[in-house]
């Protein structure tokens, strides 16, 4: 039951939760089979029977799901604080606006070039990468929390630019966003595609998953190559990292663009669905509300990103649907202030006995039961299923 | 000219509130190489207190910031205690995010208690008295203000230069393993460092509050104005952050002052300020006026 020399000294920067010794590789493709499967069907059941106010719950946290991605790559995976990726966002959602947006019947109207979706979409992710290389260099020269800081005047001084640069948004009023639109179908509409009449919300839902999707398995790939295992070195040791041949600032500018460019891509698609945007939505609460939701999710982990966004954007939702909570009246909490002070409480719970996040519980609780299961079958010792696997 | 000075006076003002907002970042900074975020929100919990108790229990204004002084302190105690403690050792990402999960709940809780509409600023005497000098408006407050920081800076000056204590603090920041060796106890140092931090963040929070006459939720978020004044001064500098503390609010009413003036520049560009002077300190020289040259560059 012994890997290769080689095979573990490549893998150990990277724990996965694939950590089956070789002879269990086959039941654990068997059970990542399953589990496709099983997201597959969620999805699909789902998107057959679920109702307009679901399908928004869901967007919002698609959408989210992104943006905690992006974080996730500075902080989780190369261990640098940001709290600038509403700013990010914003940059993002403005070049949406401003290439896709309608052209201005009057001159108080907002700029707009009325561009096709496809164009700026990706516009919106490659600007804000370009903001980020442009931006990186003051905060990430200098080591230790100063991109924390930085990134904090990021925001304000984006709120500035924002509340004034009323041509591209809309000033303190905001402005509406572009649609996304295939071939002449507007998502704003019922389309009908390859013979399935698709609603609004059905219709970005897709969109939302198609990107989420491709971004997921961006970041797990990149995060299993070089880049990727240069990214975890800066984050687990800088020294460490320099000795062993990584430019520390070459890596960190690069995670900080491939996030910025992330959050730009979630911004203007969250402007899109949303429709219309004042600049203050780009605040620091809402930076601060990503910041928890990679904690509470997991930390360095694409499933714990969407986790996390799930339970910190789409839960106030959920509960808003249901009318869980009691309205009006004094006193009486409302979702997004109970759900505030839960992340804010799972974040220093998580911090201090649980640093993984859920996907870090459930890690655990992974290698328990494997642990219980090799014990049970008097196999091998519990140490060695302990040990990260090839990839 | 009188147009200057007035402002000049109004920047210096404000500019101590942030001078003792950032003594407190520095301080805990020096006692444990942590940033506090939540340093804004403690501020904030402070003048609600305040408030509520001048306002609510109609008590003594200074028996009010006294309350307001000690609950704050137990706030950075407990958390200081209960959380942060077990975090030694730990990476700097995980100190600074769970200040940040401080703030939430801090933020939050007051949110719920308090509402969202704005309380008003308790002060010990009509907020808008003062009197004139050579057509300049000497306002009340920021006299007070100003006594009030020089006073403090004194008694923080005599408590880190003379007492016990305060050696023991300045010791743990120049050498932690060596201040261990020599029989100081590091948990009271910790302590310590929460305790003045949290208690002059309270001061600063009510005199922050009288400047612009209300509290609201907002009020934590210009607290973080005080990190331009430490990265001015230098982070691990208290004298620095007093140096830098005035500087940020002085540019800061400058530009609030003559921004309309200049028309190209739009609307609020005092607001952020001092975040530009922050960016172009951290460019040219980030060990700040004060600091020790020990921030890496790579």
């Amino acid at each position: 039951m012994s890997a290769s020399p080689k095979a573990t000294a490549t893998s150990t920067t990277l724990p996965t939760v694939n950590s089956a010794p070789p002879s269990r590789l086959l039941r654990s493709r068997a059970s990542r089979w399953i589990a496709t499967i099983l997201v597959v069907a969620v999805v699909v059941i789902f998107f057959s029977v679920g109702n307009d106010d679901w399908f928004s719950i869901v967007n919002y946290t698609l959408i989210a799901a992104i943006a905690a991605l992006a974080l996730n790559v500075l902080s989780g995976y190369t261990g640098q604080v940001s709290l600038g990726i509403a700013f990010f966002m914003a940059i993002g959602a403005y070049t949406s606006a401003f290439l896709g947006g309608n052209r201005p019947s009057s001159s108080l109207d907002p700029l707009g070039l009325a561009l096709p979706f496809i164009i700026w979409l990706p516009a919106a992710g490659i600007v804000a990468a370009l903001v980020g290389a442009l931006v990186g260099p003051s905060a990430l020269r200098l080591k230790g929390f100063y991109l924390g800081i930085v990134s904090l005047s990021l925001i304000f001084i984006g709120q500035y630019i924002f509340l004034n640069a009323r041509g591209i948004t809309g000033g303190p009023q905001g402005r509406t966003f572009p649609i996304p639109a295939i071939g002449g179908a507007a998502f704003d509409q019922q389309n009908a595609f390859f013979g399935l009449a698709l609603t609004t919300g059905q219709q970005y839902f897709l969109l939302n998953l198609v990107v989420l999707t491709l971004a997921s398995f961006f970041v797990y790939n990149v995060m299993r190559s070089r880049a990727g295992r240069a990214f975890q070195a800066v984050r687990d040791n800088e020294t460490g990292a320099t000795i062993m041949g990584v430019n520390l600032f070459e890596v960190k500018m690069g995670a900080f663009v491939l996030s910025s460019f992330l959050a730009g891509v979630a911004g203007a698609l969250y402007a899109s669905f949303s429709r219309y945007i004042a600049p203050d939505y780009w605040s620091l609460t809402l930076s601060i509300q990503f910041v928890a939701a990679i904690i509470i999710g997991g930390v360095a982990s694409v499933w714990g990103s969407i986790l996390g966004a799930a339970f910190v954007f789409g839960l106030p939702l959920v509960i808003d649907h249901f009318n869980w909570l009691p309205v009006g009246g004094s006193g009486i909490i409302s979702s997004s202030d109970l759900n505030a002070l839960l992340f804010g409480l799972l974040i220093v719970v998580f911090l201090l006995f649980e640093p993984g996040g859920v996907i870090g519980l459930a890690r655990r609780g992974q290698a328990l039961t494997r642990r219980f299961n090799s014990h049970k079958e008097g196999g091998e010792s519990a140490e060695i299923t302990d040990l990260p696997a090839d990839q | 000219m009188a147009y200057f000075l007035q402002i000049v006076f109004a920047g210096v003002a404000l500019g101590c509130i942030y001078a003792l907002i950032g003594m407190g970042f520095s301080i805990i900074f020096k006692a444990s190489e942590v940033i506090n975020f939540a340093q804004g929100e403690i501020l904030l919990v402070g003048a609600y207190i305040v408030s509520s108790l001048v306002f609510d229990w109609r008590l003594n204004f200074i028996l009010a910031v006294a309350s307001g002084v000690v609950a704050t302190v137990l706030i950075g105690l407990v958390f200081e205690r209960l959380v942060l403690r077990r975090m030694i050792g730990r990476p700097v990402f995980a100190i600074l995010m769970i200040t940040i999960g401080l703030d939430t709940i801090l933020r939050t809780s007051v949110i719920v208690k308090a509402g969202p509409s704005p309380l008003s600023a308790p002060a010990p005497y009509t907020i808008t008295d003062g009197f004139n000098i050579a057509g300049v408006h000497l306002g009340a407050n920021d006299i007070l203000t100003i006594m009030v920081t020089v006073v403090l800076c004194a008694l923080l000056y005599y408590f880190f230069q003379f007492t016990r204590y305060g050696l023991a603090m300045r010791a743990t920041a120049l050498d932690q393993e060596a201040a261990l060796a020599a029989g100081i106890n590091i948990r009271t140092v910790y302590a310590l460092a929460w305790g003045i931090a949290a208690a002059i963040a309270t001061v600063g929070g009510v005199f922050l509050a009288m400047g612009t006459y209300s509290i609201d939720i907002t009020l934590g978020s210009a607290a973080l104005l005080a990190f331009p004044a430490i990265i001015l001064g230098g982070i691990d500098s208290v004298a620095g952050a007093v140096v830098g503390g005035i500087i940020i609010g002085l540019v800061q009413d400058l530009t609030a002052g003559y921004e309309s003036k200049v028309g190209v520049l739009g609307m609020g560009i005092h607001q952020i300020t001092p975040y530009l002077v922050m960016i172009l300190v951290l460019l040219i020289r980030p060990y700040g006026l004060f600091g020790t040259r020990k921030v890496e560059r790579i």
